[in-house]
């Protein structure tokens, strides 16, 4: 077990490498840089601030330099912002999209698996067929239509209503967070039904369902102990990828309901062509998802002993 | 068995052959090869047909649309923005504008018993107010509003407000479109405060045309012969305009041409280089096996929103570019290891199978084992991989047109089309409602034709439903 958990990191570090490598030479490989507009009126300033921003140097050598100062954990100033540091900005603005993030994996793993469940247990009947209805309704509908749909439903709420009971956008209290959050999680969620109604149709018919219902055991009992902690194992081990799904699909979400997530700003710095936050940002939410689906692949072994032999 | 049992009496015809021959092997159905079977399969599933219909008919509608409906995409109708699908396309042919100093009065109109009254016919030319004097007042000030004000509380945009002594009239001319307009009139003091009561009208503007106009956009065979009161059929938008004027049809079947451009090469392109890549990889096997999955485990690990949206800087969307071709590029350089894995799986899977044993000891070269065996077993999974690709590339496309790092305007995609929509979702939601659903469509179409595809001609990965 300790020995894949340090392979798995190791294989971890060394993909983020190549991220982080990628990323670099990709972003110098765009015409021009960030400087070269109207604030570098001379080529004094421009030498200046070329200097500054260590733009002067060989390549290798600003390769060099970014790794080095990667591993201590710097990314280095925003072009865009004076003086501001890009750690700060992902600092600030990191930690809200990772609570709308979660916020969404917890709607879309409960849900999922809540109405697979229901679908398997009600097969081929009423209820079955509206919700794989609206499962691949929920697969087939881009989110940015689902982001305008929930704020139109919540201006239309407010007006009923008189008075504000959830925001129409922007950031701050739970009330802010629930519907990007249900809205962000509506695709992974359709997923997740649609994965957990598959694998709960599998161990319906298993062999130790059926003795357990020989001996007696009570149906809910089947249902929650036998039924449903055997066929969640599946989706557990798509939460890694839902994971990543969700951070980078909370650009949409982020940008409809103005949220001030560490998406949106990523959108933002590449419209502005902000290097440093740019470089900072894909190398950090690329080490974050290549560890969360490490983690979440260490936390299925746990949960699921069979795969630990393997 | 001491043999006491008696023996059934025997005669010569018990010794002659039988006539009759019984058959003890029959082929009782057609020999079908797996494509014909599969096809049959796939024939008998309604929902797959319903979608390989509704394929059928994107493409109809991408590629012969445009031929049968010929209006340029960029072309704007700049007085009729955001019409709704199906909106009324009749113009009364009116006289040039002339100004209007309050003094003509146009026959059974004036003012009315409300105290405010029209001049003249309302038009979106122009509309002409007149009002009675209001005791008390010395200037006065108007509002429009295009709901009922008493409904929504409010009397609406002041337009205008009248301080010249003995000025009883005014014209409206501002951003008139054909609809109800809801007028109050508000009498002013000295100081600009409110006297009296206020006059309400309301009034239903008639869309006016000019003759100039008129033959300006050939809408008419002999505009000359044309009068005043005439009527005259606009240029027909069936599904509406945008918030620029441009055709709604127009501009839906130009970005599906973006959109099944992107949807249908890109995981074309990319299938078939994992394909390559895969069966490269399965076939050789040893180390280069091993290096080349290595390579194919880090691209995938790449975080492919973030990257695509690198990439399409990296390669730079100049000004007038359509951001096509860089969005493809990205797409196959970010997509194909999925397919490479599969298709890996499956060679070296085959590779193993006991026909493939059986072939090559019966002396099959290379060339036949992969032209005989290995393709032709993983076609039908790549053909799966091939149909669920094409929604992830136009999910793909659409979410990037979306937050304006896919194709740049004027060209149309469904993808910036919803953008552009989303901003007037509330007062013209057809220029949201369409594109989406244009996308959810085709989305729906691919992902189950996916499905039927994958029960038909792959029975293992068959879904359990």
């Amino acid at each position: 077990m300790w020995r894949y958990t340090a392979k798995r990191l190791l294989q971890g570090v060394i993909t983020v490498w190549f991220i982080a490598t990628v990323t670099f030479f990709a972003m110098h490989s765009v015409p021009g840089n960030p400087l070269s507009d109207a604030r570098a009126a001379t080529p004094e300033i421009r030498a200046n601030l070329e200097a500054r921003y260590g733009l002067d140097r060989p390549l290798m050598e600003q390769y060099g330099l970014f790794l080095g100062n990667m591993l201590q954990g710097d990314f280095g100033i925003s072009f865009t912002q004076q003086n501001r540091q890009v750690n700060d900005i992902i600092r600030e603005h990191f930690p809200v999209s990772a609570t709308l993030g979660i916020l969404a994996i917890v709607f879309a793993a409960a849900g999922g698996i809540l109405w697979g469940a229901l679908t398997a247990l009600y097969r081929n009947r009423l209820p079955d067929v509206v919700i794989m209805f609206l499962v691949i309704l929920g697969i087939s509908v881009p989110s940015f239509v689902f982001a305008g749909l929930g704020q139109l439903a919540l201006v239309n709420l407010n007006t009923l209503a008189g008075r504000t009971i959830l925001p129409v956008a922007g950031w701050g209290s739970v009330a802010h967070m629930l519907v990007p959050a249900l809205v962000l999680g509506l695709s992974t969620m359709a997923y997740l039904t649609r994965l957990m109604r598959s694998s709960m149709l599998e161990v319906i018919s298993a062999d130790y369902i059926r003795t357990a219902r020989a001996k007696g055991v009570p149906p809910g009992r089947i249902f929650t102990r036998h039924q449903l902690r055997n066929a969640v194992l599946p989706v557990v081990t798509v939460l890694g990828p839902a994971i990543a799904a969700i951070t980078t699909g909370g650009f949409v979400v982020e940008l409809v309901f103005a949220i001030p997530g560490l998406g949106r700003y990523f959108v933002q710095a590449v419209q502005q062509l902000d290097y440093t936050v740019i470089m900072g940002t894909t190398v950090f939410y690329g080490a974050f998802l290549v560890f969360m689906v490490i983690l979440v692949d260490l936390l299925y072994g746990w949960i699921d002993p069979r795969v630990r032999l393997q | 068995m001491a043999g006491s049992t008696d023996m059934p009496e025997l005669t010569a015809s018990d010794f002659t052959p039988m006539t009759g021959r019984r058959e003890t092997q029959r082929i009782v159905r057609p020999s079908r090869s797996y494509w014909q079977d599969a096809w049959i399969r796939l024939r008998s599933n309604r929902r797959a047909i319903v979608s390989l219909y509704l394929v059928i008919g994107l493409l109809l509608f991408t590629f012969l649309g445009p031929v049968l409906w010929n209006v340029d995409p960029a072309s704007q109708d700049v007085d009729r923005i955001s019409l709704p699908p199906g909106a009324d396309r009749q113009a009364e042919v009116v006289a040039p504008y002339r100004p209007w100093q309050g003094d003509e009065i146009a026959p059974g109109h004036g003012v009315g018993e409300e105290g405010l009254g029209l001049a003249m016919p309302a038009n979106t030319q122009t509309i002409r107010l007149l009002w009675e004097p209001m005791p008390g007042a010395s200037g006065y000030r108007l509002y429009r509003n295009v709901f009922p004000p008493d409904q929504v509380g409010s009397p609406g945009l002041p337009v205008a407000e009248v301080t010249r002594e003995g000025q009883l009239y005014y014209e409206d001319r501002m951003d008139l479109q054909p609809r109800d307009y809801h007028y109050t009139l508000v009498g002013l003091d000295g100081n600009g405060e409110q006297v009296g009561s206020t006059d309400t009208l309301t009034v239903t503007a008639r869309r006016a045309i000019t003759v100039e106009e008129v033959r300006a956009r050939a809408l008419h065979d002999a505009p000359d012969s044309l009068s005043s009161g005439d009527a005259v059929r606009l240029s027909w938008h069936p599904l509406g305009t945008d918030y620029l004027g441009r055709d709604m049809l127009a501009r839906l079947m130009a970005g599906a041409q973006v959109s099944l451009f992107i949807g249908i090469l890109a995981p074309l392109l990319f299938v078939l280089f994992g394909v390559v890549y895969g069966a490269v990889s399965g076939f050789v096997g040893g180390r280069l096996d091993h290096l080349l999955m290595r390579i194919a485990d880090f691209v995938i690990a790449l975080p492919f929103l973030l990257f695509m949206i690198l990439f399409q800087v990296v390669f730079g969307i100049g000004p007038g570019e359509s951001g096509i071709m860089p969005m493809l590029v990205a797409l196959v350089l970010l997509s194909w290891p999925a397919t490479a894995r599969l298709v890996r799986g499956q060679i070296l899977q085959i590779r193993e199978e006991a026909y493939v044993s059986a072939a090559r000891l019966m002396g099959a070269t290379r060339r036949y084992l992969i032209a005989r065996h290995m393709i032709p077993n993983t076609l039908g999974v790549i053909l799966v991989t091939l149909t669920f690709a094409v929604p992830t590339a136009i999910f793909t496309e659409a979410f990037l047109s979306f937050i304006g790092m896919g194709v740049a305007p004027p060209t149309a995609s469904w993808g910036s089309m919803s953008n552009e929509g989303l901003k007037s979702m509330l007062t013209h939601p057809h220029e949201l409602i369409l594109p989406s659903v244009m996308i959810s469509i085709t989305v729906l179409a691919f992902n189950l034709l996916g499905d039927g595809l994958r029960d038909a001609l792959d029975a293992r990965m068959r879904n359990t439903e």
